[in-house]
């Protein structure tokens, strides 16, 4: 049977059960207002349940008899006649719920007869004419009405209900004896049992749960015990008695979605966008106590997708999406956890307008947000006060919200992540633990303490080692933990706890990393012991301003270890993160005059024990390839690479290609071709501010530059690409029969102008460069002409935007098309752009992009040619 | 029950060389405070966490509470059981005395030249044999945040 029909019947039919007693007593005294109202609220519960469970006969026959029965709350005086019918309807009441759960669906029917009666009490009681009776509702009344079979056979059963008094007290009496048997088969099988007896015994089974662990780690140290068996046949009755007590506690997290159907019709109305709620797992269970916790949390967050989320039918019309929108309530189980989905199909978070709104509300700073990745930007929906709503709504966009949201999450140790896809919609997973006293945590040892950390927010660990994969760097004075190419910030748990002075240790460490919503970090520790399930105590009241603590804990050897709370960790982390960018932030200002921004530049040795780099942005891939299959053929050499010939180059001739074992290569691909470089050895990605500090005359060198501390040869890509394919420059789309487009490439950095003027001219380009705006403006002043220009926008003296609209102002350049190159594209900066006149806007290495902004922009040079 | 009306019993501790007083009405148990577990970034007067027969147990160091130098490492200390808004707290103490039953009306307030270290953490005196019996007041000793970040 449906969970909620159940709930449904086992309630009503308790209610039903009292109202029976009082029911007599309401024969004897009319007015007894107590006897009234219980009567009210049990007609007014089934009113209000049926509309839920598509009970449209119940539904309207509590509606009728609710008004009447209002009536007389108020103060109307209860006649005999009135109480007769207030009786007959209770009777029809049960009788549809006995078909209800005979049946599990409501048996078609009418009910006219006592709702007509009904309406009119009410309104002669009312003092209103009877006129007033058509008002009430019964929607399904014509369809009912078809049954009129039926209807008549429930009316029988009903009618001994519509004599006098002592004929229905008779009739009751008889029908309740014959009823004792069948009577609510669901309603005996359920008791009710007070929460607090519940909690109480929860408290002792973890009790028992500790004193388990404590027996059998006293066990385990005495091998032969002859506890041992009796021992673990309580362990298995301990484990069985937790599970049992937990599924007491447990309730479908359909409970908690109740009322979000009616909630989300309202919304629909009242915001005028059509919504459906899709709901899915209903009968997902988890803790009575998380669910209380979630409710409000849960109802909060559909009402912001429909405000927020899901646009106005017009424009998802536009959009070209179906004008109903949908938010999908889902959850499952995980783990030990529980994940409650709520996705809406809406326009999606607004990245730029978050960021907008951080940099206002002075969360963030604008060098900050500059760098931020969008998803870390979308974790300031959850800070307090955070709305970016332009309009205040009734439903949302008071800034009252998410934070809260968030708050109540943080407190039952979940997690909550949002992912958005603009124009999409809009998802956010909560993750949470199934209960709250019993989580599993992994035991940890900083400066020779143990700490539990809840595996909710171990995402996993990771054992670093002077030669392993995964190094610790240091970024300035940040340590953090290279992890499959995604750095990550790293703290050492004993530092953070400041238990003891942190050294240097970058050789080998025990990282547990974590994820707290967006945020991941990796916690060195000492050792990892083992994953224990552990009861969780509060902290002592005096001690609970300690952010970093969750809880504490009794091991099995009965020991007492504080509980990390990930949340408490994860905020401080953003402290000193923040901190740390702060510092950064204010180095960079120094350094504004030089330009230089960070770049991942690759590290590799090829030839000499001398660093050389190239930047990572130009490598595709790093290869390493079995040495036995490089071949030499018409003396060049070639490997079998994804199923094509790739031809392999030599970075000079001091490297020497391995005869056998691995051979470490950069493979470099450009519209379909690949090469390879071949290299001694890959040392390291690093993030540098890259300078060219002496310029080279060496082919393949643009230069040197210091990376980390080192002095490193800046390798020259485009020096390669012709070595490998004797056609690379040559090849560019057929254009080199017809006089090449001329091509004006300004940037101050001559990095960019080196690298990009290779790859301008391997497409077929001819590339003038100029350092600065005021050269290539004295360039025009010179006579030279164009074809079109790519200028970089952050210069120092003139930048891009004057430089363009300086050329827009003279009517020799005017009609030259001007492509800007910059490595921030917000909105403001592109409507800037796009008022000076800038025909497009490419991203410093979006390579493809500005050729293919090239082709575009100069086929009209084409045309007009 | 007169007697009761008139006197109060209380377990008496020394710190430091003086001698405190706790009514037994409020002492749940004295014990041999083992397997401390210290609680980091806490204010160090809270000396650390300690499982007695399945409580967890905060104890509060009563030398530092009090302003007084640190006990010599591995001199045995005792604690005192007590208890305050439904959570256990271990008082750490050199020395646990003997129970003694004193009339209530022997209860002076502080004496105005009541050391403030004492002073602070004081329900009242009373006035021994050439002793003075310092009452600690529960709640003002457990009252450690604010102390602490004065510090």
């Amino acid at each position: 049977m449906d969970e909620l029909l159940r709930d449904f019947l086992t309630e009503t039919n308790e209610s039903i059960d009292v109202v029976d007693v009082e029911l007599v007593r309401f024969e004897q005294e009319p007015n007894n207002a107590q006897i009234l109202s219980r009567i009210f609220r049990l007609v007014h519960t089934i009113k209000g349940t049926c509309g839920f469970l598509n009970l449209p006969r119940l539904e309207a026959l509590t509606h009728a008899a609710e008004t009447l029965i209002g009536n007389f709350r108020d103060g109307a005086p209860v006649t005999g006649e009135s109480v007769s019918l207030i009786l007959a309807t209770i009777d029809r009441i049960k009788v549809l719920l006995e078909e209800l759960e005979r049946n599990q669906a409501e048996q078609a029917g009418d009910d006219r007869d006592l709702i007509d009666q009904l309406a009119q009490a009410a309104a002669q009681v009312a003092g209103a004419p009877p006129a007033a009776a058509p008002k009430v509702e019964e929607p399904k009344a014509a369809p009912a009405r078809a049954a009129a079979a039926e209807a008549a056979s429930v009316a029988a059963e009903a009618s001994p209900a519509n004599d006098s008094k002592p004929a229905r007290a008779k009739a009751e009496g008889a029908a309740r004896s014959s009823e004792e048997g069948a009577e609510s088969r669901v309603a005996h099988q359920s008791i009710r049992v007070h929460v607090d007896t519940l909690e109480q015994l929860m408290t002792m089974v973890s009790e028992l749960v500790l004193t388990r662990n404590q027996l059998l780690e006293i066990v385990r140290r005495h091998e032969d015990s002859e506890f041992k068996a009796p021992l673990q046949r309580l362990s298995n009755v301990t484990a069985e008695l937790q599970e049992g007590v937990m599924k007491t506690r447990m309730q479908p997290i359909g409970n908690a979605w109740q009322k979000l159907p009616r909630i989300v019709r309202d919304l629909s109305n009242e915001l005028g966008k059509p919504i459906e709620l899709e709901m899915h797992g209903a009968e997902t269970e988890l803790d009575r106590q998380v669910l209380d916790l979630i409710k409000d949390p849960l109802t909060h967050m559909v009402r912001n997708s429909a405000d927020h989320g899901i646009e106005e039918p017009g424009r998802r019309q536009a959009a070209g999406k179906p004008e109903k929108g949908t938010i999908r309530l889902s959850a499952w189980h995980e783990g030990g956890h529980i994940i409650i989905e709520i996705a809406d199909d809406g326009r999606g978070l607004d990245a730029q307008k978050i960021k907008t709104t951080a940099v206002a509300r002075g969360l963030a700073t604008e060098a900050e947000i500059e760098k931020m990745p969008d998803a870390q930007a979308f974790k300031f929906i959850f800070s307090p006060g955070f709305s970016t709503a332009s309009q205040i709504t009734n439903v949302s966009g008071r800034g009252v919200g998410l934070d809260v949201v968030r708050a109540n999450i943080d407190e039952i140790g979940g997690t909550i992540d949002v992912k958005t896809v603009p124009g999409r919609g809009t998802s956010f997973t909560i993750k949470i633990p199934l209960t709250l006293a019993i989580v599993s945590a992994l035991i940890v040892e900083a400066a020779g303490d143990r700490f539990a950390i809840p595996q909710l927010a171990v995402v996993e660990l990771v054992r670093v080692r002077a030669n392993s994969e995964h190094r610790i760097e240091r970024i300035k004075d940040a340590a953090v933990l290279r992890l499959r190419n995604k750095l990550l910030p790293l703290v050492t748990l004993k530092g953070m706890l400041k238990l003891a002075e942190v050294q240097d240790e970058t050789v080998s460490a025990f990282i547990v990393v974590m994820q707290v919503g967006n945020q991941t970090f990796g916690v060195v520790v000492d050792a990892v012991f083992h994953t224990e399930e552990i009861v969780v105590k509060p902290m002592c009241s005096r001690l609970r301003n300690i952010a970093l603590f969750g809880g504490n804990t009794i091991l099995g050897d009965g020991s007492v270890i504080m509980i990390i709370d990930p949340n408490g960790l994860a905020n401080a982390i953003g402290n000193t993160a923040a901190a740390q960018q702060a510092a950064e932030n204010a180095r960079e200002i120094e350094q504004r005059t030089d330009d230089a921004s960070m770049e991942s530049l690759l590290v590799f040795r090829a030839g000499s024990p001398q660093p050389k780099a190239v930047h990572l942005s130009l490598v595709t891939r790093l290869e390493e390839i079995d040495a036995k299959t490089i071949e030499g053929a018409d003396g060049r050499l070639m490997v079998q690479y994804r199923g094509q010939l790739m031809p392999l180059v030599l970075v000079n001739e001091d490297v020497r290609i391995k005869e056998k074992g691995v051979q470490p290569l950069l493979v470099f691909a450009d519209e379909g071709r690949s090469m390879g470089l071949i290299v001694d050895e890959i040392v390291d990605i690093v993030e540098e501010r890259l300078r060219i500090e002496l310029a080279s005359q060496r082919p393949g060198v643009l230069g040197s530059a210091i990376v980390k501390g080192q002095a490193t040869e800046v390798v020259d890509i485009a020096h390669y690409l012709p070595l490998a394919f004797e056609d690379w420059m040559a090849w560019g789309g057929g254009r080199s029969e017809r006089a090449p487009v001329r091509v004006l490439l300004i940037d101050d950095a001559p990095f960019f102008r080196n690298m990009l003027a290779p790859v301008l001219k391997a497409a077929g380009y001819a590339v003038t460069s100029a350092a600065s705006a005021k050269e290539a403006l004295a360039l025009f002043e010179d006579g030279a002409r164009f074809d079109i220009v790519v200028t970089d926008l952050d210069m120092p003296g003139m930048d891009g935007f004057d430089f363009t609209a300086a050329v827009k102002k003279d009517p020799r350049t005017a009609a030259m098309p001007v492509i800007g190159l910059s490595s921030l594209a917000s909105p403001e900066a592109i409507e800037r752009g796009r008022k000076v006149g800038l025909h497009d806007y490419v991203a410093k290495f979006d390579r493809p992009g500005l050729i293919a902004a090239l082709k575009e922009q100069t086929a009209d040079v084409d045309c007009a040619a | 029950m007169s007697t009761t009306e008139h006197t109060i019993e209380y377990v008496t501790a020394t710190i430091g060389g003086q001698l405190f007083g706790l009514p037994i009405s409020g002492v749940q148990d004295v014990f041999l405070p083992e397997r401390l577990t210290r609680v980091p970034l806490a204010a160090p007067e809270f000396a650390g966490m300690l499982n007695l027969r399945g409580r967890i147990v905060t104890a509060v160091d009563m030398r530092l509470r009090l302003g007084l130098a640190p006990a010599e490492v591995g001199k045995a200390r005792m604690a005192i059981g007590i208890e305050s808004k439904g959570e256990s707290y271990g008082l750490l103490i050199d020395a646990v005395g003997e129970v003694i039953r004193l009339p209530v009306g022997g209860l002076e307030s502080n004496p105005v030249n009541l050391d403030a270290r004492l002073a602070r953490v004081s329900a009242g005196v009373h006035r021994l044999d050439g002793n003075l019996l310092v009452v600690l007041d529960v709640d003002r000793v457990l009252d450690i945040g604010a102390h602490a970040e004065a510090a």
